[in-house]
């Protein structure tokens, strides 16, 4: 291949691409110039031999991870025009590496959503069927990976804003453990539970582009020390003997019949190929919805509360006084569902409610956890639905937030627990919609979700096929 | 008043925000240092700019470590970091982080001396935070109704030192405070200076009757920004809640603000500060975690405290109490003086001498001990010349103010201007008997018992010879001389 292609044809593919989709709504800008700068630069390095091992992977960055240089808006009318003065440390690392950042993706705002209508820029449509929603948080990215306006994109995950959107567009979306990628340069939404992670066509993709990412960085106190293996050595490992545990509480009520049929498939094709299927129990599932939406809003009315109209972003016009410039510019700046968990939030831990809820939901955090210990050691793995349904319509669970919040139902337990978790597109609907099985893997174990995605990822390419 | 006194008594709690002598902030990489232009002193991270991490600062730690040894406290092994929040434009997060649950030290006490007598207080919690920016409200910057910010100080690391209610009068407020700030200052890790900031002091007021056991509403003041201040502040509203409650009102629960100008305190609007402060653990900091090793390394480390250091000048120099305290007042003074006392054949002597001229001279012209010109050892040098009698303590202080003047050692002044002292007896006898002669009116009043005018008679000699007799063998001949006049 190598002398046939250069990455600025490449970038001019991908930057073209991006203006078919525009429909899609997936990017908020794309930085065709940066990205043109960057490809002849690479393609310089190609030539003497110096090009780093991501030179040419073309990338789209969530709008909440920042770029040096460049408008970093989370979707929300609060930061608008703000430019960051620094670059993520993720960024840093693989621009150190000679990816083409090739433009900014659409998500729900501050990363809080599930079906990517949250947004100051609109709804981004699933590129499998255009009426349809893409997940969310990290819709944008998920919708320009599948419809190949980039090879690759970042995402961040709170709840499943990785993995669910991942599975509704029919891509690949990791997940790491908590601490494994740095979370300084990422826009905080829930600070104990955001993690960025790789949305990408292929497993082998994921694993090359963890490489690059993992790692201890001193910026962020919550980073892990733990050694980086070579993830792509994990991709093609057979899984013979491999323990994968079935969660029953992820099989139950509320999970769509095609969505599980696929899974079952999956399944079936596993076992053919010598893994072995235990059955385990996580007896607080049940919890983990209300847990999880207590210590996020907690942290987020706290992690939000510097955008307050003072520094930089959106100030309301015609203010009388102090009070009245936080208020009107924070109501007039954020949207609805953010207001709503920052007063949720707000409420949890105010002094008299904090014991029974946030110190609570921390309780039940602990017990999440334990389950997840008591199960792995009896599996290496856990497989379960990502999410459990396939894409819905655009504009058919806006109104109704409880609804929404459940199509995280399956993936708000692996952050609270902080383990590492793959989806990967393992069938389809009759409509043809994508769906997607969710690898959840013991910390730090990103290895095994290389190894079983990778597998699961071609028992549906050869059903496909 | 003095009456009420005698029938209420206060109950006074302090706590004292102490600013640590860091090189970065405690959470970032920008200089902690006081001054420099507004909004110079800064980064993404303490700015708060979307997507920045805080890290802590080791060195805050050992400070703060190095605070809670000193005050006798119990150091938090495991210790974890809050967010205080509350929305104020000086403060870019819009929460503040600081420790609520689990401080770093606790339960510790202060032992000090109040009008001789000594007083222990209890140290409820040491904890750290971040300091906040300052709002600027100047009329010559903006309008009246708009307010500039300095995010400088954002970040900047504090001690709060919060004390038990122990304290009863402001005099002992007072007390403590000093104490506190010579121990900060001694642990070399703020400057204590109150007109900056650097040490900041609210208290928490409330009266009851005297031999009382529950407590009285309590107010808390704020922005007494100078020990003097602290001092009239407390008796200000100590007074306030006695003519309150004697007229039969009830004291409120507010934070009143200080004004020294104009010696009252007026109460701050009640949306100045009624917050639920939201306090939860700060998820972006990992728990605080002490090992043996580290707090044995701060132990070792840790100098000599202020009270130490004077017990140990008294046993150690054979100094008065007095001398002592006056020399322990900072460590650099202490220092000054061992070293000059090492150097010196009598401590009392170096002690007196810096007491009193170099302490004089460093008032008159503003400046602390650290600037001060001459070294310990030269010093030592002048007072050894009035030991070995080269030179006499009147003599000393004109050479003194050579060495001030021109840089120059003591004896090379002595030698250069000629001030080796007059010891030889006959020449003294000479000069002693011109004056006698000169005043026959005195000698006769000697003859007739007023033994005072010897030290006129003195006093006249030295005169003579400018200051260089040695004025023990002036005495000594005069004496011999005027007794030779009276038997004849």
């Amino acid at each position: 291949m190598r002398g046939e292609w250069s990455c600025v044809d490449l970038t001019e593919t991908y930057l073209s691409n991006i203006d078919k989709g525009a429909h899609l709504n997936a990017f908020v800008f794309s930085m065709a110039d940066r990205a043109r700068a960057r490809a002849a630069e690479i393609d310089g390095r190609i030539k003497t031999g110096d090009a780093g091992k991501l030179a040419g992977l073309t990338l789209a960055v969530k709008d909440n991870i920042v770029i040096k240089g460049e408008r970093a808006g989370c979707a929300s009318a609060i930061l608008d025009g703000y430019v960051s003065p620094y670059s993520a440390t993720v960024i840093e690392k693989l621009e150190a590496e000679d990816a083409i950042i090739i433009g900014r993706t659409n998500m729900d705002e501050f990363a809080m959503g599930s079906s990517n209508e949250n947004s100051c820029h609109g709804p981004v449509k699933n590129p499998n069927d255009p009426t349809s929603v893409t997940g969310g948080s990290s819709g944008g990215s998920c919708a320009a990976v599948s419809a190949g306006m980039a090879l690759a994109a970042l995402g961040s995950d709170t709840g499943g804003s990785i993995r669910q959107p991942a599975s509704f567009c029919g891509v690949v979306g990791l997940k790491p453990t908590y601490g494994r990628v740095s979370r300084y340069g990422l826009v905080a939404f829930a600070s104990s539970f955001d993690q960025i992670g790789p949305i990408t066509q292929n497993v082998a993709d994921a694993a090359l582009l963890l490489e690059v990412m993992c790692g201890l960085d001193l910026k962020d106190s919550t980073s892990s020390p733990e050694s980086v293996p070579d993830f792509t050595n994990s991709v093609g490992r057979d899984i013979q003997g491999l323990r994968i545990g079935l969660p029953s509480e992820y099989f139950g009520e509320g999970l769509n019949n095609e969505v599980r049929q696929a899974i079952d498939n999956t399944i079936d094709i596993l076992k053919q190929r010598g893994a072995a299927i235990v059955e385990v129990s996580l007896p607080h599932t049940d919890y983990a919805i209300a847990a999880y939406y207590v210590l996020t809003t907690a942290e987020a009315s706290s992690n939000l509360s510097r955008y307050d109209g003072a520094r930089y972003g959106f100030r309301a016009a015609d203010v009388s006084d102090l009070d009245e410039m936080y208020i009107n510019s924070r109501n007039q700046g954020f949207g609805e569902e953010v207001k709503r968990r920052i007063m949720l939030g707000t409420y949890v831990l105010s002094a008299g409610y904090y014991d029974a809820y946030y110190r609570k939901a921390q309780q039940v955090r602990t017990l999440i956890k334990r389950d997840f210990a008591a199960a792995f050691e009896r599996c290496d793995c856990l497989l379960t639905p990502t999410a459990p349904t396939t894409a819905f319509k655009i504009g058919e669970k806006i109104d109704d937030p409880l609804t929404m919040y459940l199509s995280d139902i399956y993936t708000v337990s692996i952050n609270l627990a902080g383990l590492p978790a793959i989806s990967v597109p393992c069938g389809s609907d009759e409509n043809g919609l994508p769906v997607g099985a969710q690898i959840v893997g013991n910390y730090f174990d990103e290895e095994m979700l290389i190894r079983l995605g990778h597998q699961v990822h071609c028992q549906a390419g050869e059903k496909s096929a | 008043m003095s009456i009420l006194k005698e029938k209420y008594e206060a109950v006074i709690g302090l706590e004292v925000h102490v600013q640590l002598l860091t090189n970065s902030k405690i959470f970032s990489s920008s200089s902690a240092a006081f001054g420099g232009a507004p909004n110079s002193k800064v980064d993404p991270v303490c700015l708060g700019l979307p997507g920045v991490l805080p890290v802590l600062n080791r060195q805050t730690v050992n400070f703060a470590m190095r605070v809670g040894l000193a005050t006798n406290c119990k150091i938090g092994r495991h210790s974890i970091f809050a967010r205080k929040n509350y929305f104020y434009p000086d403060l870019p997060k819009g929460y503040q982080i600081s420790q609520f649950e689990e401080p770093v030290c606790e339960h510790g006490y202060l032992d000090f001396e109040v009008n001789g007598q000594m007083k222990r207080v209890g140290i409820t919690r040491i904890h750290l935070e971040e300091d906040a920016g300052k709002s600027i409200h100047a009329e010559e910057f903006v309008g009246s109704d708009e307010t500039l910010v300095d995010v400088n100080r954002c970040g900047v690391p504090l001690v709060e030192i919060v004390s038990e209610p122990d304290i009863r009068l402001a005099s002992e407020a007072v007390a403590y405070l000093v104490e506190l700030r010579r121990i900060v200052q001694y642990l070399g890790l703020c400057d204590g200076n109150m007109e900056e900031g650097s040490l900041r002091c609210d208290a928490n007021i409330s009266i009851r009757p005297v031999g009382g056991t529950e407590l009285g509403v309590k107010t808390e003041l704020k922005n007494m920004n100078s020990i003097s201040g602290v001092e009239n502040a407390i008796n200000y509203e100590i007074h306030r809640q006695i003519e309150l409650l004697e007229s039969g009102g009830a004291v409120t629960q507010q934070t009143l603000l200080w004004n020294a100008d104009k010696g009252i305190a007026r109460a701050m609007r009640s949306k100045e500060y009624s917050h639920d402060y939201r306090y939860f653990p700060d998820p972006d900091l990992v728990p605080l975690e002490i090992s043996d090793a580290w707090l044995q390394e701060v132990k070792s480390a840790l100098p000599e405290l202020p009270r130490a250091r004077k017990n140990r000048l008294i046993a150690e120099y054979k100094l008065p109490q007095y001398d002592a305290e006056v020399l322990t007042a900072t460590r650099p003074l202490a220092d000054y003086f061992e070293a000059t006392a090492g150097a010196c054949a009598d401590a009392k002597a170096a002690s007196n001498w810096i007491m009193g001229e170099v302490l004089r001279y460093l008032k008159e012209n503003e400046i602390t001990i650290e600037a001060f010109s001459v070294p310990p050892g030269e010093i030592a040098e002048l007072l050894n010349l009035v030991g070995d009698g080269t030179i006499n303590l009147k003599v000393a202080r004109i050479v003194f103010g050579a060495m001030l003047e021109t840089g120059k050692r003591a004896a090379v002044i002595v030698k250069e201007k000629g001030l080796v002292q007059v010891s030889d007896t006959a020449q003294i006898t000479a000069q002693v008997r011109m004056v006698l002669s000169d005043h026959p009116a005195e000698v006769e009043k000697y003859v007739a018992g007023k033994e005072q005018v010897v030290g006129f008679l003195v006093g006249q000699v030295m005169r003579a010879t400018r200051g260089q007799a040695n004025p023990k063998i002036v005495n000594e001949v005069l004496r011999t001389e005027l007794q030779a006049l009276a038997d004849s």
